[in-house]
């Protein structure tokens, strides 16, 4: 199907509805359910209304959005054609925002800086909902069930928990780990099985992990002293084992889900041999993307360095010299490749790593401040978010070419609904 | 049309109407802050020479500099994230010589690394007089 085709069946799907909203008063607080004409013939009974009925249904597998910080909006996009949907506006401030996906793919829940937790609908290309839960945030997660959203909150310190559907509060976790001392900034937040969440603290220096079963009263266990500044986190996709890094000590801690009892253990301790790190200009980040087959592949914190980790033993079983200091380490889903993008001042460029030999086997140069990297779903092609020269670009994972060109506003995150069913993202 | 409507990749006005834009402007302001910032004392050795003037092209360089990439830590806003808000407010008791020194030299034992391989102390002291919002 060509993208003109695309186009037009999303313009169909959508249709004129939304340009009532649009044009309704925008300075209201954005908490009106959906328009119930946009929704498409399929949804619950109680959505639908008679009038209007789309009729091209269309599905999101293939959607995805695009952070686009210098103006606190979403770019809608979809993969079948690379191209851009639309733009859905009002989201505040967008630094290091994130997202994740209802389990139908329709909705993504946006985590801002400014603490706003957002509820877009994507077939609508609208928010829905939106809520000012916190002061300073840093993201978030949706439970396994779906039915809960939790925030990662710098201040005040801790994690918020929130019924999907409305974006009612259903819990508030205070990240306490002292008397006197301050909440700490939560990082690393994750879903895992069990209806649980589980995040570290920043200043605090724990892994905490959530049960929301009965969301009225969430069960916490702590696991202290897991090292110094936990700076983000991974739970593997199988959702056993979470791993933290530590920005403050070489090292990651470790714990297996299947075994809380057996408590935090350190993983690739001393990692820096003591040399004297290098200045991190950015931080990193992990995620379940950071797992290839039985192998682990994370940044090293003031290395130029890609720490190689073997998921049986949980040592060390290579270390890949790279371009810079590693931000992103992302492996394609194929396991095959491994994608890396990095701090400045060498921001500029992302190298790819064969996942067998571990040689970089090729190095681009997409521009001025490459922020984020995101494979489609089977992993054919990245998406390459290159904020200084306003484009987010589509590469073929097999022969490097660029395949389109997408102009955003200052892009950074970029997110695809096929994430709605992974755990951990 | 609402004037903020956003149209873009050749589509048509009438064709790109399902776009809905939406400001959330009238969203309550969550009450600041406080501002965190210990303060070391401000090392003895600052410079006390006149600062080379900055160039207009540099200037703007080093906004979007203190935009995106000291934004990526303490917010687009200078709100705050992992690094402490860096508001006018918050900076306002903070003299230029420390603020400089800081963003040059880095904070130990926390994420702020130094800058002054990107920075000359010029440019450092004007990032400081930026956040303070002396700068013409």
């Amino acid at each position: 199907m060509n993208p003109t085709r695309h186009l037009i069946l999303a313009l169909l799907l959508i249709g004129p509805p939304a340009l009532a909203a649009a044009t309704s008063d925008t300075a209201k607080p954005l908490a009106a359910p959906p328009n119930p004409a946009a929704l498409a013939p399929h949804a619950a009974p109680t959505e639908v209304t008679a009038a209007a009925p789309c009729p091209q249904p269309r599905g999101t597998g293939d959607l995805g959005i695009i952070v686009e910080r210098g103006s606190g909006s979403l770019l809608l996009i979809e993969t079948s054609g690379n191209t851009a949907l639309g733009r859905i506006e009002g989201l505040g401030d967008l630094s290091h925002a994130s997202a994740v996906f209802s389990r139908d793919g329709r909705y993504a829940f946006i985590f801002g800086r400014d603490g706003g937790l957002s509820k877009v609908d994507l077939l609508a290309g609208q928010v829905v909902r939106r809520v000012m839960q916190a002061g300073n945030s840093i993201g978030g997660a949706i439970s396994q069930n779906g039915k809960l959203v939790a925030v990662a909150n710098y201040e005040p310190g801790g994690v918020r928990v929130f019924d999907a559907e409305t974006l009612e509060q259903v819990a508030d976790i205070p990240a306490l780990y002292e008397e006197g001392k301050p909440a700490s900034k939560v990082v690393g937040l994750v879903d895992a099985p069990g209806n649980r969440f589980v995040f570290s603290l920043w200043d605090g220096g724990e892994i905490w992990v959530a049960d929301l079963t009965d969301p009225a009263k969430p069960g916490v266990t702590r696991h202290r002293n897991i090292g110094r500044q936990p700076y983000d986190d991974l739970i593997t996709p199988d959702g056993r084992y979470y791993l933290a890094g530590l920005f403050g000590e070489d090292g990651l801690a470790l714990l297996d889900l299947w075994h809380p009892e057996q408590g935090v253990r350190r993983v690739l301790p001393g990692y820096g041999r003591g040399e004297e790190p290098l200045p991190v200009f950015k931080m990193p980040h992990l995620e379940g993307w950071a797992v290839a087959g039985r192998r682990v592949f994370v940044p090293a914190i003031g290395r130029h360095e890609v720490l190689v980790i073997d998921m049986d033993t949980w040592t060390e079983v290579g270390r890949i010299p790279v371009a810079g200091q590693p931000v992103f380490v992302m492996a394609r889903p194929d396991g095959r490749q491994i994608w890396v993008n990095f701090a400045l001042p060498d921001n500029d460029r992302v190298q790819v790593i064969d996942a067998e030999s571990l040689a970089v086997i090729h190095e681009l140069q997409p521009g001025k401040a490459v922020l984020h990297l995101e494979f489609e779903p089977r992993g054919e092609e990245i998406w390459v978010s290159v904020r200084d020269e306003d484009r987010v670009d589509v590469y073929d994972t097999q022969t490097f070419a660029r395949l389109a060109s997408i102009p955003a506003n200052k892009p950074s995150g970029i997110f695809l609904t096929d994430r709605a069913f992974r755990i951990g993202l | 049309m609402p004037s903020g409507l956003n149209i873009f990749l050749g589509w048509t006005a009438g064709t790109a109407g399902w776009l809905a834009v939406l400001s959330g402007a009238s969203l309550a302001a969550l009450a600041a802050v406080p501002p965190v910032l210990d303060s070391p004392p401000v090392p003895a050795e600052v410079a006390v020479t006149a600062p080379a003037p900055v160039s207009r092209e540099r200037a703007l360089a080093l906004r979007h500099f203190l935009t995106q990439d000291c934004g990526s830590c303490h917010g687009l806003t200078l709100g705050g994230g992992l690094g402490p808000p860096l508001q006018r407010e918050q900076v306002a008791n903070k003299p230029v010589p420390y603020l400089a020194y800081t963003i040059l030299n880095g904070r130990p034992g926390t994420a702020m690394p130094p800058w002054s391989r990107f920075l000359t102390e010029a440019e450092g002291e004007w990032l400081a007089r930026e956040l303070r919002g002396e700068n013409p």
